[in-house]
């Protein structure tokens, strides 16, 4: 085994080891072949979330959110830098991604097959879970006679069942209308109040990241780095429709067209 | 929240009456059945019409009523089963192989790069070449013999079912594969758990298809050889020409029609209950 690999196997134990951080990023850059080219997604990003702090990624299209959160969860491979995650990570899209041949208990219960749970306990696990997100009465629907709310509120249940340490989220709620969103908004802060799961949320909506996060980070676009930092410090639960929120999020709106005219 | 009051409000309207249902029922049944009862008429006006031009004489050319006659007296011989059992049997076995066939292979050329460039394009044209072509083959091989006949069969079947299969695996919605990852399935559990029930809708497709080759397949190689003393549909069509029979001949085409219709039927039947689960089908169509 070469030294630096080693040293970086190493590394990343101590920092698993250490209850401080959940997840690190550290100079990440990756480039997508694009044609001829190399297209770069991330150049550089950098930046650490604490166990279970909620922290919302802000960024126009094409700022790298997504192409971030597929680098934590493996899927993508970093072409330079690093990002670990400390634990067990699951993953929310936009589109809810339920398997829609599978009822809502069943995908949640897939999720724990594949964690490995004995067969017996999987169901009333499963049911547990829906009950949590309030879906009591919807088990055996499928994905497709769900409305978008319910859709994410499965989803929520099937990260939850697999026992991550670690939620990334990709604009989430971004498809539904203002009072699912509202609502959902609401569960999710209380399922992480009650979990003291980590949640990393990406975003275009700077009042929702407002809303949620303990801290907002704003990228930049083309390629995508970390440009700004705010810490919410407003009071939970907070209302989109407060002043104070409206006045932070007006800031990070600001400094995103910024970026935007910067970047073209 | 319309979907949960719902069912409430349609209880009492429901409880009463129990007759209710199973007459919504035959009028649903009715009104799909209708069409399809008029286009056998017309097709039977058509029929009469022409042999009552006097174009063919009735020797040659039987009208529907005399040869409804003959079929009506057929069902009464046990032997008239038997021959249909020889060929739905032979049907039954080489379609079998094939959808074993079809699916090994398809799952293969998924997982292995090099078999993709190397059969796919193979595929393709073993789909379009018309399976009965492989019979000299098949004789030479396993001379004339229920061996020969299967392997036609599956000639014509294996490369649609594999085909139906490969493009549903190559449809599935990239963000599954990566919720699956994402949820730890990994190799073949990502194939059972995610891809091949993603794909299932088009597999279903090729295997519907897969059966309209095998049954065509099967009545070509049936006419074209004889073995032993099975005597199957193919081998009475034949007869009956030779004979000649027209009124037996006809009979028997009525019989091949109404397999393919009845068969087809089931396919469509499972096409839809799969599409529906699936939810790619609105409503109760």
């Amino acid at each position: 085994m070469r030294p630096a690999l080693e040293v970086d196997r190493l590394m990343s134990n101590v920092l698993a080891l250490s209850e401080k951080h959940a997840l690190s990023v550290d100079r990440l850059t990756v480039a997508f072949p694009h044609g001829d080219q190399l297209l770069l997604a991330l150049d550089g990003a950098t930046l650490e979330v604490q166990r279970g702090e909620f922290v919302c990624v802000v960024g126009a299209s094409g700022s790298g959110k997504s192409t971030l959160l597929n680098v934590l969860a493996g899927l993508d491979r970093p072409s330079a830098g690093r990002a670990h995650v400390h634990g067990r990570v699951a993953l929310i899209f936009q589109e809810s991604a339920l398997l829609p041949w599978l009822t809502a208990l069943g995908n949640v219960e897939l999720a724990l097959e594949l964690r490995e749970v004995r067969r017996p306990d999987r169901r009333d696990i499963a049911l547990e879970l829906l009950h949590r997100v309030h879906l009591d009465g919807f088990e055996n629907r499928r994905p497709h006679e769900l409305s978008g709310g319910m859709k994410q509120r499965v989803a929520l249940a099937r990260a939850l069942a697999q026992d991550a340490d670690v939620l990334l989220m990709d604009e989430p709620f971004a498809s539904l209308d203002a009072i699912s969103r509202d609502l959902l908004h609401g569960e999710l802060e209380r399922i992480w109040r009650e979990s003291r799961l980590t949640i990393l949320f990406v975003t275009h909506n700077a009042r929702e990241a407002v809303r949620l996060g303990d801290r907002v980070m704003v990228f930049t676009s083309r390629p995508g780095r970390v440009a700004h930092e705010v810490a919410i410090d407003l009071p939970r639960p907070r209302s989109l429709d407060s002043p104070e929120l409206a006045v932070i999020a007006g800031r990070i709106t600001d400094r995103l067209q910024h970026e935007m005219s910067n970047g073209g | 929240m319309a979907v949960e009051l719902a069912p409430d409000l349609r209880l009492p309207e429901a409880a009463p009456t129990i007759g209710k249902p199973i007459r919504e029922w035959l009028a649903g049944a009715w009104s799909s059945l209708w069409p399809k009862l008029g286009a056998i008429l017309v097709t039977l006006v058509i029929w009469q019409a022409v042999v009552w031009s006097g174009w063919r004489p009735p020797a040659a050319l039987p009208g529907p009523w005399p040869v409804l006659e003959r079929l009506a007296g057929d069902l009464g011989h046990a032997d008239f089963y038997l021959e249909i059992a020889v060929t739905l049997r032979r049907a039954a076995l080489g379609y079998a192989v094939a959808v074993v066939a079809g699916t090994l292979v398809a799952i293969l050329i998924a997982r292995i790069k090099l078999a993709r460039r190397a059969v796919g394009s193979l595929l393709v044209g073993l789909q379009s070449m018309p399976s009965i072509a492989w019979f000299p083959l098949a004789i030479l091989l396993l001379q004339r013999s229920e061996g020969a006949i299967a392997l036609v069969v599956l000639m014509g079947a294996a490369p649609a079912i594999a085909a139906g299969l490969l493009s549903g695996m190559d449809q599935v919605h990239p963000l599954l594969i990566r919720v699956g990852r994402a949820m730890g399935a990994d190799g073949l559990r990502l194939y059972r758990h995610v891809i091949l029930p993603a794909a299932l809708p088009a597999f279903v497709g090729g295997l519907k298809q897969g059966w309209a080759f095998a049954w065509r397949s099967l009545m070509s190689a049936e006419l074209l050889v004889v073995t032993g003393n099975q005597i199957s549909i193919g081998q009475q069509l034949q007869s009956a020409r030779s004979a000649p029979d027209a009124q037996q001949l006809l009979a028997w085409m009525v019989v091949i029609f109404v397999i393919g219709v009845v068969i087809d039927g089931l396919f469509g039947a499972l096409d839809r209950s799969v599409r529906r689960r699936w939810g790619l089908l609105r409503g109760d169509q």
